[in-house]
Order: C-alpha cells, then sequence, then structure tokens
C-alpha cells in the first residue's frame, strides 16, 4: 500500500490543477484514497487524513464520510490525534447528526484528564456545537471546572457554560454562585469570562439583575484598576489596559444600572472619569468612550453627564475617519427616540453624511436623517433627501423612497407641496418606489382636487420624456384618463402653458401600450385611460375605438379581456359609456371592473300581501353576477322595517350592497332597491334563499323564497 | 456573539472558514461566494464595517472586515459586539499569526489552515472572545505544538522533513506577499520589512 501522502504535498498537487475539472479530479482521487484508508484502521496517518478531508471540506466538496473517523479520532490517546478529531468535529458534526451524540462520553472523560490541553479541547468542542442533550449531560462537569484553581481552565470554562446557558436556560441557576465569584480572580481572560456569564445570566433571566446588581462596586473597582494603572506590556493596546475588557464591563454596567436608581448612582463617578479621560485618538481609546456613551445614556444618570455624552457623539461625527462616523451614528440611532431634541442639535451634519462617498456610512445617515425629521424641519429635511435619492445607491432606493413617502403624509405642510414631493420621487425614482404605495398616492391626489389641473400637466410633463418607471407610468396615466379635459384645455396656473393636443395625448398611452420596458399593470392603466378618454375628447373616437379593437386580441389575457369588453362598451352600450367612464372612481386596478351589460327580463319572484319583489340579473364577467331585487307595494299605507336576507350555495361568494331604504311607500308610489354581487367561480348552478322581514300596517311579518332558477340567459 | 470568521484571499478563494452556527455545506460555500462579492466592490478608503448579505438580510448582523495585501479577514458579528473592539480583534490576530509563522504570509495559511484553526482555537470559542492577550495566545499555542511534536517521535519524522523543506529556497514558494505592506497602527511592534 502506498504511504499516505501527507496534507502539504495534496494540498501542492490541487493547487497545480489549472482548471476546475482538473482540480475536482485530484479531489475525487484524493477522497476515495482517504476513504479507502479510513477502512483500513491504518494507525500512522490517520491524523494526516482527516486533516487532508477538513481542507477538501473548506474549498466546498462533500466530506460527511469523515464523520465516523472524526469520532473514533477523539476516542483515541493520543494528542495530536484528539486534536485533529475534535477540530473536524465542530467542522463536520451539528446537532442533528447521530455522530454527535457519540463523542459525548469522549468529551465527558477528557474533561477530567490529567492534561490541561486536552481538557480545553473538549470545552472548546462543547462551546462549539454542543446539544442541549449533551450540555444537560455535562453541565455539572463544567460547574466543577468554574472552580478549578487553573486560570486557563477556568475562562474556557465561563464561556462554555455561556455556551449551556443559551442552549438551556434553566441551567442558569447552576452557574449563578460561581460566576460571582470569578470577578475575584486576577487574570484578565478569567474576568473576561466571568463578565460574559453574568451577562447572559442577567440578559436570560432578569430576576438574576438584583443578585448581580450587588457585584457593581467590584466591577467598578475592576474599570478603575484598568483606568488608573501605570503602562502595562501584558494587555496594552494603544495605550488603553486591555480595551477589551473594559468594554465588556461597561456594557455589563449598562444592563445592571438601567432602571435602577442605586447602581446608576454607583457608577456615575467611574463613567465620568472614564468619558474625561480615555485617548481617543486610536480605535482602542474610542470604542471604550463610545460603550461609555453608550451606558451613560442608557443608565439613569445625571443630566450634566448625559449632555457630556452627547457631546462626545457630536465631536465624532466630525471626525475623519470614516469608522469613527459610521459608528458614532449606530451609537445616536440608539438613543434617537428617548433624547431626540439633543441628537437634533447634529442634524446639519448627519445630513452632510449623506454625500458621503462610502455606502455604509450614507445608510447609518438614512436611516437617522429619517428618524430625525418632524414638523419643524420638514421642508428642508425633504430638500436634502431629495438629493439625496439622485445620487443614492440602488440598495439603499426603496427604503429612500418609502421613508420619503412616510415622512412627507406625516408632516406635509400643504397639499400642493406634498404633490409636488410625490412627484418629484415619482420622477427621480419612480422604477425603486414600492408597488403597493400607487394606489395610496392616486388616493392622494384624487382628494386634492385643486391641483388636479396642476398634477396632470406635471405628470404629462414627465410622461413624454421617460416612460421607463412603472410607477411613474402607473399613476400618470391614471390622472390623464381621469382628468385628461383639464389637461387638454391647455392653460394652468401654476406652470407654463403648454399646447397639448389629442393627438399628443393618445400617441402617449399607445407608446407605452406597445413599449417593451411597460409591465401588463402599466399597459391595463394606458387601456383604461384611452378608454376614459372617450368621453373627454371630441376628435378622435375613432382612433380610441380602432386601439380598443386591436387589443381585443391581444396575447395577455388581462389586457384581452378588458378590450373586448371596453369594445363591448362601444358597440351595444354606447349611452351607457359615459356614464360609466366619466365616474371619478378608483377603478379596481387588478380586476376587470367595467360594466359590461346584458339585459335581462326583470322577474316577480314573490307577491303575497301587497309586497311585490321583482328580480333582475346582470352578467358581469363569465362569474361575476349582479342581482337587483325591486320591493313594491300596493297596499293602502306603507311599508316599514324592509329588510331582505340571502342566502346560496357554498361555492358561491356573496356580496350584499346597503339598500335604498327601509320604507316602501303605499300605492306603488315608490320602491326599495337592493343589490347583491354573486361570484359564482365555478359556475355552479345558481340558486338562492331570500327571507323578506317587514312590518306591515303594524304587524311583523317575515316571509322566505327560494329562487332556482335565474333569468339569466349567460348560464349554460 | 460572533458569527463567522472567514478569510480569502483577492480572488475569493477560502483559505479559513469557521461558522459558528450551524449551516449546510452548499450555504456556507454560498455565504463565502457572497461576502467575497459584498467585500471586494468596496474601495480602499471606506469604513471597515457592511450591512448586506445573507448572513446579514434583515437581523442585527453586520460584517467587519480588513484588508491586508491580498488577503481579507472578515468576521460576521451581531450587535452584542463592540464593532472597535472587533477591529482590533482582527488586528491582534494578524499579528498573533505573524509571530507563530514568523512573517506570515498566504501561502503560510494555505498550507498551515489547521494551525490556523488551532492558533484562532485560542482566541475565540464558540463565538466568543476567550483571549486578546498575544502573548498568553502563543504560549498555549507554543505549549500545544510541543505536546504534539513530543507524541510523534518517529512517526513525526515525515512532518519534520516537510517543515526543512520549507525552509529551502524553492522557487516554487515566492515570499512576496507580506501583510506588512499596510503600516499597522500597534506602536509596540516591530518594524516590518
Amino acid at each position: 500500500m502506498a504511504p499516505s501522502v501527507c496534507l502539504q504535498e495534496m494540498i501542492r498537487v490541487i493547487r497545480s490543477a489549472r482548471t476546475q475539472g482538473e482540480e475536482r479530479g485530484v479531489i475525487q482521487r484524493e477522497c476515495a484514497a482517504i476513504r479507502a484508508q479510513f477502512r483500513q484502521a491504518d494507525s500512522g496517518g490517520r491524523s494526516h487524513n482527516l486533516a487532508k478531508l477538513l481542507y477538501v471540506h473548506m474549498l466546498g466538496y462533500p466530506a460527511h464520510f469523515g464523520q465516523m473517523e472524526c469520532v473514533r479520532m477523539i476516542a483515541s490517546p493520543r494528542y495530536s490525534e484528539k486534536r485533529i478529531g475534535y477540530l473536524g468535529a465542530m467542522m463536520l458534526l451539528d446537532e442533528k447528526q447521530d455522530a454527535s451524540l457519540l463523542i459525548t462520553n469522549s468529551i465527558k472523560n477528557d474533561l477530567s484528564h490529567s492534561s490541561q490541553y486536552i481538557q480545553s479541547l473538549a470545552l472548546c468542542t462543547l462551546a462549539c456545537m454542543g446539544s442541549a442533550e449533551m450540555c444537560r449531560d455535562l453541565a455539572p462537569e463544567i460547574e466543577r471546572l468554574l472552580k478549578a484553581s487553573n486560570s486557563y481552565i477556568k475562562k474556557k470554562a465561563a464561556l462554555c457554560a455561556v455556551h449551556i446557558v443559551r442552549k438551556i436556560p434553566e441551567l442558569g441557576e447552576l452557574f449563578t454562585p460561581s460566576a460571582h465569584s470569578l470577578l475575584s480572580d486576577k487574570n484578565h481572560g478569567v474576568l473576561h469570562g466571568a463578565v460574559v456569564l453574568i451577562t447572559e445570566l442577567c440578559e436570560r433571566n432578569p430576576g438574576n439583575l438584583d443578585e448581580f446588581r450587588k457585584a457593581v462596586p467590584e466591577l467598578v473597582q475592576i474599570m478603575k484598576g484598568l483606568v488608573t494603572s501605570g503602562y502595562s506590556p501584558e494587555h496594552n493596546v494603544a495605550g488603553i489596559s486591555d480595551p477589551f475588557l473594559q468594554v465588556r464591563v461597561l456594557r455589563l454596567l449598562r444592563i445592571l444600572g438601567r432602571n435602577n436608581d442605586e447602581a446608576s448612582d454607583a457608577m456615575n463617578d467611574l463613567l465620568a472619569q472614564v468619558a474625561t479621560n480615555t485617548d481617543s485618538s486610536k480605535t482602542a481609546g474610542s470604542a471604550v468612550l463610545y460603550e461609555t456613551v453608550l451606558t451613560i445614556m442608557d443608565i439613569k444618570s445625571e443630566s450634566g453627564l448625559r449632555v457630556l455624552a452627547v457631546n462626545i457623539l457630536g465631536r465624532f461625527l466630525l471626525n475623519n475617519d470614516r469608522n469613527i462616523r459610521y459608528i458614532s451614528m449606530t451609537s445616536l440611532q440608539k438613543i434617537v427616540q428617548t433624547d431626540h431634541t439633543a441628537v437634533q442639535r447634529h442634524r446639519g451634519t448627519i445630513v452632510d453624511c449623506l454625500k458621503d462617498q462610502d455606502a455604509s456610512v450614507k445608510r447609518r445617515a438614512l436611516e437617522l436623517s429619517l428618524a430625525l425629521v418632524s414638523a419643524a424641519n420638514i421642508r428642508s429635511m425633504m430638500k436634502e433627501l431629495l438629493r439625496f435619492l439622485s445620487t443614492c445607491p440602488p440598495e439603499l432606493r426603496s427604503h429612500a423612497t418609502s421613508g420619503i413617502f412616510n415622512a412627507a403624509e406625516r408632516y406635509a405642510p400643504s397639499q400642493r407641496w406634498h404633490i409636488d414631493t410625490i412627484l418629484h420621487v415619482l420622477i427621480t425614482a419612480g422604477g425603486d418606489v414600492r408597488d403597493e404605495t400607487v394606489p395610496n398616492l392616486i388616493q392622494l391626489i384624487s382628494v386634492a382636487s385643486e391641483l388636479h389641473c396642476y398634477t396632470v400637466h406635471k405628470l404629462y410633463r414627465a410622461l413624454i420624456s421617460d416612460i421607463s418607471q412603472q410607477s411613474l407610468v402607473q399613476v400618470a396615466c391614471w390622472c390623464i384618463g381621469e382628468y385628461g379635459d383639464l389637461l387638454l384645455k391647455g392653460d394652468c396656473d401654476e406652470i407654463e402653458p403648454m399646447q397639448v393636443t389629442e393627438d399628443d395625448v393618445l400617441d402617449v398611452l399607445e407608446t407605452i401600450l406597445q413599449s417593451h420596458m411597460s409591465s401588463p399593470t402599466s399597459r391595463g392603466f394606458a387601456l383604461t385611460a384611452i378608454m376614459k378618454l372617450s368621453t373627454r375628447i371630441t376628435n378622435n373616437i375613432d382612433r380610441i375605438r380602432s386601439v380598443v379593437s386591436i387589443y381585443g386580441s391581444c396575447i395577455d389575457v388581462e389586457l384581452q379581456q378588458r378590450a373586448v369588453e371596453y369594445n363591448a362598451l362601444f358597440k351595444k352600450y354606447d349611452h351607457m359609456r359615459y356614464l360609466i367612464m366619466s365616474s371619478h372612481t378608483i377603478m379596481g386596478f387588478n380586476s376587470v371592473t367595467c360594466l359590461c351589460v346584458f339585459s335581462a327580463p326583470n322577474v316577480t319572484v314573490y307577491e303575497k300581501g301587497g309586497v311585490n319583489l321583482k328580480l333582475q340579473c346582470d352578467n358581469q364577467t363569465e362569474t361575476a353576477i349582479t342581482v337587483t331585487f325591486t320591493a313594491s307595494n300596493s297596499t293602502q299605507s306603507d311599508i316599514t322595517s324592509f329588510t331582505l336576507q340571502a342566502a346560496v350555495p357554498k361555492s358561491v361568494q356573496l356580496q350584499m350592497k346597503a339598500p335604498s331604504g327601509d320604507v316602501i311607500p303605499a300605492q306603488g308610489r315608490g320602491t326599495v332597491t337592493q343589490t347583491i354581487l354573486l361570484n359564482n367561480p365555478n359556475k355552479a348552478s345558481l340558486k338562492m334563499r331570500v327571507r323578506l322581514s317587514y312590518t306591515s300596517q303594524g304587524t311583523l311579518c317575515q316571509d322566505m323564497v327560494q329562487i332556482d332558477s335565474f333569468p339569466s340567459p349567460a348560464w349554460n | 456573539m460572533i458569527k463567522a470568521i472567514l478569510i480569502f484571499n483577492n480572488h475569493g478563494k477560502p483559505r479559513l472558514s469557521k461558522f459558528y452556527e450551524h449551516y449546510s455545506e452548499d450555504t456556507e460555500q454560498q455565504i463565502i461566494r457572497e461576502t467575497f462579492h459584498l467585500v471586494s466592490k468596496r474601495d480602499e478608503n471606506v469604513c471597515n464595517f457592511l450591512e448586506g448579505g445573507m448572513l446579514i438580510d434583515g437581523s442585527d448582523n453586520k460584517l467587519i472586515y480588513r484588508h491586508y495585501a491580498t488577503l481579507y479577514f472578515v468576521f460576521c458579528v451581531d450587535s452584542s459586539e463592540s464593532e472597535l473592539g472587533i477591529l482590533d480583534l482582527i488586528q491582534v490576530f494578524v499579528e498573533t499569526l505573524d509571530k507563530c509563522f514568523e512573517n506570515v504570509c498566504e501561502l503560510d495559511l494555505i498550507f498551515h489552515v489547521d494551525k490556523v484553526h488551532n492558533i484562532l482555537a485560542e482566541m475565540v470559542m464558540g463565538g466568543m472572545v476567550l483571549e486578546t492577550n498575544m502573548n498568553e495566545i502563543i504560549t498555549q499555542v507554543d505549549a500545544q505544538n510541543k505536546m504534539e511534536k513530543s507524541e510523534a517521535g518517529i512517526a513525526g519524522a515525515p512532518a519534520r522533513a516537510v517543515s526543512a523543506v520549507k525552509n529551502m529556497n524553492l522557487p516554487e514558494m515566492p515570499k512576496n506577499i507580506n501583510i506588512g505592506d499596510i503600516s499597522i497602527k500597534v506602536p509596540n511592534l516591530p518594524s516590518f520589512k
């Protein structure tokens, strides 16, 4: 048998492969050899084989066949084999595999091994991929190791305990007493682990807060020691003594001081000291200063201290280093809700950051700017936000447009301003506006009735220069259809006059219909607009008619259906066309709502005691049908409290409209009508049961009528 | 909590990938590709923080990265970590590698990825920062390596031969990639060549 190739040799061979295919071939051969050697249980090169497999795994090739080998290696007495076995376990195994349970026993044994390095392998693996069962099994061991004399083991056991608490929060009780005593250790690694453990225990279970608040004096002492100690090469980073530990302690103090006056008092002096004395010229000092500022803002600190903190953040906003600026904005975001006025003071600098080249800084600046918009600054802020929109990176655009619309809706100083803002956004970034906003915008425009002329003119002008932005196209088409007459009149107070002929307008709408850039929804809007214009123009009805009939054979089914029904309106129901097309209602966007009226006879379904109920049926589409009941009264006195209730088969959907009234005048002088909309998607045979209830001559009458056949010629 | 630590080169080839949360193999590779795509687009003088991508997507996770010559070191963390602290941690990691490998270069990481894992295991455990003191880390790593070597005995001969070969001046191992190209801001380090 050939001697096993060691890891470096295999890497060299893989690297010399010139194509992806060649590399794959090499790796397949190596994996086959490795698999064969796993089966051999050859003790010589076992760790090499697993190392090779892990390398191959990193490159993205399947390595699951090594899982059992990891289990075997972990059980080996040799350190080199254990080491690679544990590494393999962390990379290849997870809770979901059965193999992971098999290593529980090995871990348990190794946790009590005489060598601290073997103990540490077990601790590391447990903290990385320990499942809930493994954690439950081994928690007592970990608790024991927390009290070990060896600081190397103690610090690892502390972090392992954190992992256990994350998996099984109830086990936190087990570690609470030891966690507190770890704070008196001198070793920084142990202190660090202890602080992380206590932080986790407090966050998981707020009941622990009282217990650990007793540790605040100790934590303050630790911080004081770090801040005032002289230069110590051991833990020094850029002149700051162990900034990592300082940051952790400050974070824990924040959790303990929150909403608690006593704890906050105890740490006030320390925080002031750190805030004023820390040198922030390097990253390490800045990290500590930020944590201090966030802690000051989150606990119950004195107002003087809070002002100091916000000023520090403001100073950092002006720093040249982009990292610092980014972090300061992240910090300001955290406090903008609670300390709004303080953050407002820095609005100018934040808005300037919108122009920064760095996309991450821009993102933070956008979030913060949107949070700072208020009624007082809406005009100036919107100017900045709109300017930002034109240079905004693509990944932020839809968020920016939504934010702008929200802000505009909340704080718009006037309707005209609001409409202008909407138009500006549609023109600059109409392609990134979320689809749901189009109906909202149409609603807003339709409500601002004095501005219809202005709006339609502006939208028309935007449309003739660019039809690629779908939201703009949709809103513009709707406006042109609705207010086309205002557009054609030519003059408008607020903008220079522009002569728009009927042909011009129809040209634009037809271009949209034919353009490959238009989405199906936009096409629908354009067709509907053309149709609506047929009632607002005089000279080009034929042109409209021919467009509509062309689209009657369009491939897009929605468009075709619309066109066919509009066609029908032209042909059969010209007298209805004005009525339907000139109504100023918002048309349903995704469904065809055009009324296609097929007249049907009016049938009497109920006649009793002078009350006559007639039924008329109109088909909207193949599955939608409008049923109109007309009730009349031939008795001598009025009928009051007239109500109808209707029931239909399960597959049919029913919607009752409001009745015209509930009093039927006597002697046929008037009627009550009730419309019911039905949707019959399965085309089931339509039946209806109607219950009438009314008061006639002082008596309450109730009756039921079953309608088994409907007088509609369309149903087959 | 640190969610993942990735090292890859300027072409996106992974040199180290450590995930502290479980993902399938395919997802892991996708994450590596996507992270490379996001990070390689960044200019040289922008900030070291990134938001966006699969690991992030709607959560409060961030990518914190540093670019040294041909390698990107990327840490994906959640909001419980101090961003500037992680930036310093990357620095400590790189300096530790430099001490352990004597003027570390990309080839060292390629051929000794298991050693890099061992060093990392002394710094970050279960997604949490364990030790940040460089000397302490190196002491422990050295002691463990000694343990392994003493166990090896005769069977360790091939490994020792390989390290002898490595120290020979073979033309196929150019040491022209040096992390020391970029000036590192920690004062108490010897100056790089």
